[in-house]
């Protein structure tokens, strides 16, 4: 069975503002039972303030999507209307002390059902936009049109790729047989009719970078490193972690990670992202690496 | 609160006298029995009697017909690629769309290996159509792989009679009669079988010992190769201990099948009208007449089965769903699919497999524990209002009670 929090445990076994809102204003539902999860989402707003004096849901789904949805009612019940929807998903997910990584569509379906809840109240039309697929990355949820859809956008032609912009495959290993499927799939889709699909470029060895115009001073290089951790790290906090910079030796960058990257699967890809990037911002060679490798001072 | 084990068909408990007649192997008859001294040939004599247990339970003609292998899985890859490779004039493969993985997932990757896969069709009562599966038979065919039971809904295949068919036409048949074995006669040396897949920890003996019956004078080619055990057809040392607990768990099977098909079919009938009785927009899935005596499987519409889960669980009951939630993929079991379980009520699927260790009084509280629940979830329900399905919703028609 999977690990939940004692805090999903708890809202599962005593729901908080389950059942119909007779005085509810607007509604979102979402989801269906073909999917295995569905939440109606009832909002009791004041029309004058605009605050949601009231929400109460029900909930047709498994334990996290009933402590999803509790949670849900309890986090916005006091917000204005535009402070609800500055709530994400991962608010959603904290406020019951994490998800199974499997189980954060669940959370995602709680922000939905506000968004459809609100557009509702004000008389909106609102539009699910997102396609579920096949899941084939179970270790970070990733399905099927997902994968192929980056995958197309982006011309992607390996696994490694593939992990890289969308996680897929980047924990157990498991579905790389099912990536490879769906590259191999999409690499044929490409090639036309007749047409020959052409060789698989390799991209994944960065090609050395062009020489910066100037040197680089190392407040600047340090400047720049900053930017470049700052523009990643809402990506690693989605999934509770963080980096910060710990030192920059020649060539060498170490950072801390931490939170749920320390230590997590995807460390080494992490890191290398971020290498990635770095070359790319300092136009040079450097290498990215955790502060554990750091040269112990004699 | 003492628990209550309600999931035999996963695995089951290792019956305190197999634990007992399993000890001296790790201790002191730990020899190999391929060794010529006399810490070896212990062990030696302790195979030959478990593998005549084994034969006992399976009904088959010679002891030599047991290889004992790792686990079912093992058991079913080594029955299927051997009967490729021993005729590599045939391609196809005949198997149904309700198998175990180990079955399905095998027949996938063959189709990607350029092998022809066909799957039989269930109806709704999970019962195949012999007519298809006879116009199926031809000389390209190289086995048929038909479970003998379903593990989820526990209904039986007429293994016999497609044995029987595929013999006709010179085609191996093998059956994964993992959840058969134990659970109902079965006597091999009466049957055209060729090939039989069972696991040790399905009929209270230890996981990770298998057995692959093979009808002598089957063509065969083994998984393993390597040492000459078992007779070359799998080759490693053999598991000993494991191997003397199988045989002692299936002389237990044998001497305990009138109580399985007589006390614990009762149990479960119980079980089942008792809370069918009390529970509307719920039904039986699969063939309720022809099925395993300790199998109940049992669809609550309008409610999805891991959060049924987990408030039994609450309670002490253990069991299992076929809930997309459970096993971490967005659709439900595909044995509910294939039978053509609506949506509503496939992601509400409980299974309730027993065993001769439960009781009378746990079955009464596992009558008492499950209606509440399920009240309990529909209230939380966005289909359910007032006692009912929300009419909005196409109520389901029940053409599968």
């Amino acid at each position: 069975m999977w690990e939940y929090s004692d805090k999903v445990r708890e809202h599962f076994f005593n729901p908080r503002n389950s059942g119909p809102l007779e005085e509810a204003n607007g509604i979102g539902d979402v989801g269906s039972i073909q999917c295995g999860d569905a939440l109606r989402l009832m909002l009791k707003v004041n029309p004058e303030t605009e605050i949601i004096e009231d929400a109460h849901f029900q909930t047709f789904g498994c334990g996290s999507a009933i402590a999803s949805s509790s949670a849900l009612t309890e986090i916005i019940k006091g917000m204005t209307l535009d402070q609800a929807l500055e709530v994400s998903n991962q608010n959603i997910a904290d406020y019951l002390d994490g998800l199974p990584p499997e189980k954060m569509h669940c959370s995602v379906m709680g922000r939905e059902a506000l968004q459809a809840a609100i557009a509702n109240y004000r008389g909106e039309e609102w539009h699910d936009d997102h396609e579920e697929g096949a899941l084939i990355c179970k270790c970070f949820a990733i399905d099927a049109v997902m994968i192929e859809d980056v995958v197309n956008a982006n011309n992607l032609n390996t696994v490694e790729e593939v992990t890289f912009y969308t996680k897929a495959g980047g924990g157990c290993a498991a579905c790389h047989e099912g990536i490879e499927e769906i590259l191999a799939k999409v690499k044929a889709s490409r090639a036309g009719p007749g047409e020959v699909s052409p060789p698989p470029v390799c991209p994944a060895t960065p090609e050395a970078p062009k020489p910066p115009s100037k040197k680089l001073s190392i407040v600047e290089k340090i400047k720049k490193i900053e930017e470049v951790l700052e523009s990643v790290r809402p990506m690693l906090q989605r999934d509770h972690g963080d980096v910060e910079l710990a030192d920059v030796q020649g060539k060498k960058i170490y950072v801390h990670l931490k939170g749920a990257c320390s230590g997590c699967m995807m460390e080494a890809a992490t890191l290398g992202g971020i290498q990635q990037k770095m070359i790319e911002a300092l136009g040079e060679l450097v290498q990215v690496l955790p502060s554990s490798h750091m040269p112990v001072e004699a | 609160m003492e628990p209550i084990y309600l999931d035999n068909n996963a695995t089951t408990r290792v019956d305190p006298a197999v634990v007992a007649s399993m000890l001296p192997f790790f201790t002191e008859h730990f020899g190999n029995a391929s060794s010529i001294h006399a810490f070896g040939s212990e062990v030696g004599k302790a195979l030959k009697k478990a593998r005549a247990q084994v034969q006992a339970l399976l009904g088959a003609e010679h002891d030599s017909e047991i290889i004992f292998t790792s686990c079912g899985t093992e058991s079913d890859s080594t029955a299927i690629l051997s009967a490729l490779k021993a005729q590599p004039e045939r391609n196809t493969v005949i198997t149904t769309n309700v198998e175990h993985p180990a079955i399905l997932t095998l027949c996938d990757w063959l189709e990607k290996e350029g092998y022809v896969v066909h799957k039989l069709k269930v109806d709704k009562k999970g019962r195949l159509d012999l007519d298809e599966y006879k116009s199926l038979l031809h000389d390209r065919v190289a086995i048929v792989s038909a479970m003998w039971a379903n593990n989820e809904t526990g209904t039986i295949f007429p293994v016999e009679e497609m044995a029987a068919l595929a013999a006709e036409k010179g085609i191996m048949f093998h059956t994964d009669a993992v959840q058969a074995v134990g659970k109902i006669p079965i006597d091999l040396k009466n049957t055209r079988i060729d090939m039989l897949s069972l696991s040790g920890h399905k009929l209270h003996a230890p996981k990770g010992i298998g057995v692959l019956y093979l009808r002598r004078g089957c063509r065969f080619r083994p998984l393993l190769r390597g040492g000459h055990q078992e007779r070359g057809r799998r080759a490693g040392t053999e598991n000993s201990a494991s191997i003397v607990g199988l045989g002692m768990a299936c002389e237990l099977a044998l001497a305990n099948m009138a109580r399985e098909n007589g006390e614990v079919r009762r149990l479960r009938d119980k079980l089942e009208q008792g809370i069918l009785a009390q529970v509307t927009h719920a039904f039986a899935t699969g063939d309720t007449g022809n099925r395993l005596p300790n199998t109940s499987n049992i669809a609550f519409e309008y409610v999805e089965g891991e959060a049924i889960l987990l408030l039994l669980n609450k309670m002490g009951i253990a069991c299992s769903s076929g809930s997309a939630c459970t096993s971490g993929s967005l659709e439900p079991s595909h044995v509910m699919r294939a039978m053509g379980i609506p949506y509503t009520a496939a992601h509400g699927t409980i299974r309730f497999s027993l065993s001769v260790d439960n009781t009378e009084a746990e079955i009464d509280r596992v009558i008492a524990a499950v209606p509440p629940i399920i009240a309990q979830l529909r209230k939380l329900s966005p289909y359910w209002r007032d006692g009912g399905p929300v009419s909005a919703e196409q109520a389901f028609a029940p053409t599968y009670a």
